[in-house]
């Protein structure tokens, strides 16, 4: 019975990645939520001697970690796959300009898209940036891959990229600890002709690039975590990431190249194991990255043929594409109702988009948050969601298409962590060039979605010590927005008003809806009305119900059981809030017009 | 003692599903086993069904259980036993708490709730443990031992000794909960046989 504490951990992959960032002397990290990758900040943030910050976007956080490095200090820059495309900016020319410390570029992507609006596999940024990717399979792997990358990084003068997924973020194994090594010294080095990418310099450091990657490439034949397993059988492997794992699962036997570097490759070892096989198969999810490279190699192998190009992979995806004879029975799934994720209980995004899902004919430019779930029925409150920011643009860009036709029906609906992110200089655009369109913030205090990190507009550093909090409503007017108006959603009546008001109104204006979160820790503790039902006055009426609330359940009745109840006999059915799960916003309370809904005190 | 195994973890947001995933990984840890654990946080977590995949053995490369490879199931809800059935295969064992949590479509009167689904995993030969965890959680004082109670019983079908399980409470919960924790195991772990 063991498990030796004093050298092991049990870690999730983004746990590891913080210990392993610590271990490798970072000095300074930046980085934005985003799911799976927004714990790695978090856990970070713990470790004693590390600088970390929640960034307003991943664009600020990379170029934060750029100029850490710059000062010759290790850095982190963290953020899920469709944050790189926010920096991708920076990205392909800091692969020109290099690094004085280390530098790595901690990207998730989310095959099978869990949380995300796309499933993009970044390992072509890598070939498209010309930078060095890492690819870990587990979480053990990602811990010392961190350490790799920096001395890779500063080897090589790049920055570095380590990719990982889904499965090795929120995937718990065991970890070996180690020790952090020394964190180099900081000072100012001027090196223009390096730095300074304009196209003079640009053209020079363009070879660099070219040099440094002839360098990785060769590095690659012989770094251990590319290595050959040696195996039986007559079809070989060549696999990375998570998707080893299947390999491993469904072939143990075969012979494998595991790749841990999947940019640049190791041409030589790749074409040496083909030769020892009379079958090769490239396992990877997503884009066939590793089975073009190997092709343009002239390197025979399958992949993308058998292997899907969608989703996530496991062990029983492989195995039924190569030996479906080893499949044995599967139950078929039974039909059930599904259970998708919904706002919570006291949910203040509730109230505001009850009130857009009355107005049938306005078009909801949304965007990306726990807000997006308005798109869900019974609300069914939005009609785009594309990126962070783009409700405000898309909105901008709607009125333009629309003209006189477009007034009073187009609306943009976004979060207040979402639109200092992006949102800014689109709102700034629609003040600049004019607009009927209207934006509503949903200001809930905090970045809710991937589990309340602080933002600029909280008032809160990342360890929960005080900051300067933005004020939305100056920060909008000092943009040149006019009308600025602030609604509390659990006011129902009043926020229907104004969105009514604000909607139709000919100029711009912004709506602030403003309310915390109920799942914020102060919030929780808060002692909180307690509404219940009062059955006798239900009248079946529905328009709680239509607010989509958990807390609320619909009883259908047949005639008989209405009667036996004391209700009319037309009477479908009531509903009924669960005390347990309510927390206590009021909402239903103001769209009940038979006084079927009481707060608990008044009335006990 | 079984030398690798597959549990498969499922019930709605907010139920406790990590904690319960977490001791089990930690007991199937000390007990000397390669353990891997995965889960899905974000979206799926608000108020979604929610899976957790634990996978012990000597050596656990993918964290993922298969279909048809899950040997026990614990689900905290009806409903979310029924929507695992593609991972059971015959010999599975699920333990499951009879509570029931209304899917939207259900809460809003546009589809009942399936009565009598369980005995579509009977049907096929799983054996169906259910156990109202409410119920143990109350008779020891504390209803949000709920999940506990349900890694007591679910310990039953596991070879690890359920002195494990009560030193990975010690380990894993705050000191001022240990104690009514380890009695819900205790009686979560009685009541598969009561």
């Amino acid at each position: 019975m063991t498990f030796d504490k004093e050298t092991k951990l049990w870690l999730s992959g983004n746990e590891a990645i913080a210990l392993g960032a610590w271990e490798a002397g970072v000095r300074v990290a930046s980085g934005y939520p985003g799911t799976p990758s927004t714990e790695i900040m978090g856990n970070l943030s713990q470790y004693e001697g590390v600088y970390t910050e929640w960034a307003p976007n991943e664009k600020v956080g990379l170029e934060v970690a750029l100029g850490a490095s710059f000062a010759g200090a290790r850095a982190l820059a963290t953020m899920k796959h469709v944050g790189l495309n926010v920096a991708a900016d920076p990205l392909f020319t800091a692969a020109y300009t290099g690094v004085r410390g280390g530098l790595v570029i901690l990207n998730a992507d989310d095959p099978q898209m869990h949380s995300s609006q796309n499933e993009q596999d970044n390992r072509n940024y890598a070939f498209a940036a010309k930078l060095p990717m890492l690819e870990p399979s587990d979480p053990a792997e990602a811990k010392d891959m961190m350490a790799r990358a920096y001395s890779l990084s500063e080897e090589l003068d790049t920055p570095v990229i380590i990719r990982i997924t889904t499965r090795i973020a929120h995937v718990k194994g065991v970890v070996q600890k180690g020790h952090r090594v020394e964190v180099p010294e900081t000072s100012i080095e001027k090196v223009p002709a390096k730095l300074v990418m304009l196209p003079g310099n640009a053209r020079v450091r363009r070879v660099a690039v070219e040099k440094r990657m002839a360098a990785g490439r060769e590095l690659a034949e012989s770094m251990p975590e590319n290595r050959i397993e040696p195996g039986v059988g007559r079809r070989g492997f060549v696999t990375s990431g998570v998707a080893y794992n299947y390999v491993k699962e469904a072939f143990p036997e075969a012979p494998v190249l595991k790749l841990g570097m999947v940019w640049p490759l190791p041409e030589k070892m790749l074409r040496d194991f083909a030769a020892t096989v009379e079958e090769l198969v490239v396992v990877e999810e997503l884009d066939p990255f590793l089975e073009t490279h190997l092709k343009a190699m002239g390197i025979a192998c399958r992949g993308k043929d058998i292997i899907p190009n969608q989703g996530e992979l496991n062990s029983f995806i492989v195995r039924k594409a190569l030996a479906p004879e080893t499949i044995g029975e599967v139950f078929a799934p039974l039909e059930l109702p599904m259970r998708p994720p919904n706002m919570c209980a006291g949910c203040p995004h509730r109230g505001l988009f009850y009130g857009l899902s009355r107005m049938k004919d306005v078009f909801v430019s949304g965007d990306i948050g726990c807000y997006t779930l308005g798109f869900l029925p019974p609300l069914s409150a939005m009609d785009a969601c594309v990126c962070m920011g783009a409700s405000i643009t898309m909105a901008h860009g709607m009125a333009k298409a629309l003209g006189e036709k477009g007034k009073g029906k187009v609306v943009a609906v976004l979060g207040d962590s979402t639109f200092m992110h992006s949102g800014i200089t689109g709102l700034l655009n629609m003040v600049y060039n004019s607009t009927y369109a209207s934006v509503i913030i949903l200001d809930n205090r905090t970045t809710a979605m991937t589990g309340h990190q602080d933002n600029p507009a909280s008032g809160r550093s990342i360890l929960g010590e005080p900051a300067p909090a933005l004020d939305l409503e100056a920060l909008c007017r000092a943009l040149g927005v006019k009308r600025v108006v602030v609604v509390n959603p659990h006011d129902v009546e009043a926020t229907r008003k104004v969105l009514k008001e604000e909607i139709e109104s000919p100029d711009l204006s912004v709506i602030i809806s403003r309310a915390p979160c109920v799942l914020l820790p102060e919030e929780v503790k808060r002692k909180k009305p307690v509404y219940y039902t009062n059955l006798a006055n239900c009248t079946g009426c529905t328009l709680c119900v239509q607010m989509g609330c958990p807390a609320i359940s619909w009883t259908p009745l047949t005639p008989e059981e209405a009667v036996a109840r004391g209700y009319r006999d037309k009477q479908k059915g009531f509903a009924q809030i669960n005390e347990v799960q309510c927390n206590g916003c009021g909402q239903c309370a103001c769209v009940c017009k038979f006084d079927a809904i009481t707060r608990r005190e008044e009335n006990s | 003692m079984k030398q690798s195994g597959n549990i498969l973890f499922s019930g709605v947001g907010g139920q406790g599903i990590l904690l319960a995933s977490e001791l089990t990984a930690h007991a199937q840890l000390v007990a000397g086993y390669d353990v891997k654990k995965s889960e899905v946080h974000g979206m799926a977590q608000r108020g979604g069904s929610v899976e957790a995949h634990l996978r012990y053995g000597e050596k656990v490369y993918s964290p993922l259980i298969e279909l048809g490879g899950a040997d026990i199931l614990v689900a905290f809800e009806i409903l979310e036993a029924a929507r695992y059935l593609p991972y059971l295969h015959r010999d599975s064992a699920v333990v499951v708490n009879t509570q029931k949590i209304l899917p939207p479509a259900v809460a809003l009167g546009k589809t009942s709730y399936p009565e009598d689904i369980l005995d579509e995993l009977r049907s096929r030969q799983i054996n169906v443990v259910a156990i109202d965890a409410f119920a143990v959680a109350k008779s020891v004082g504390e209803l949000r031992t709920a999940n506990v109670a349900m890694v007591g019983a679910m310990s039953n079908f596991l070879a690890v000794p359920p002195d494990v399980f009560l030193q990975a409470i010690d380990e894993t919960i705050k000191e001022q909960f240990r104690h009514v924790n380890r009695e819900a195991f205790v009686a979560g772990r009685a009541a598969v046989y009561a």
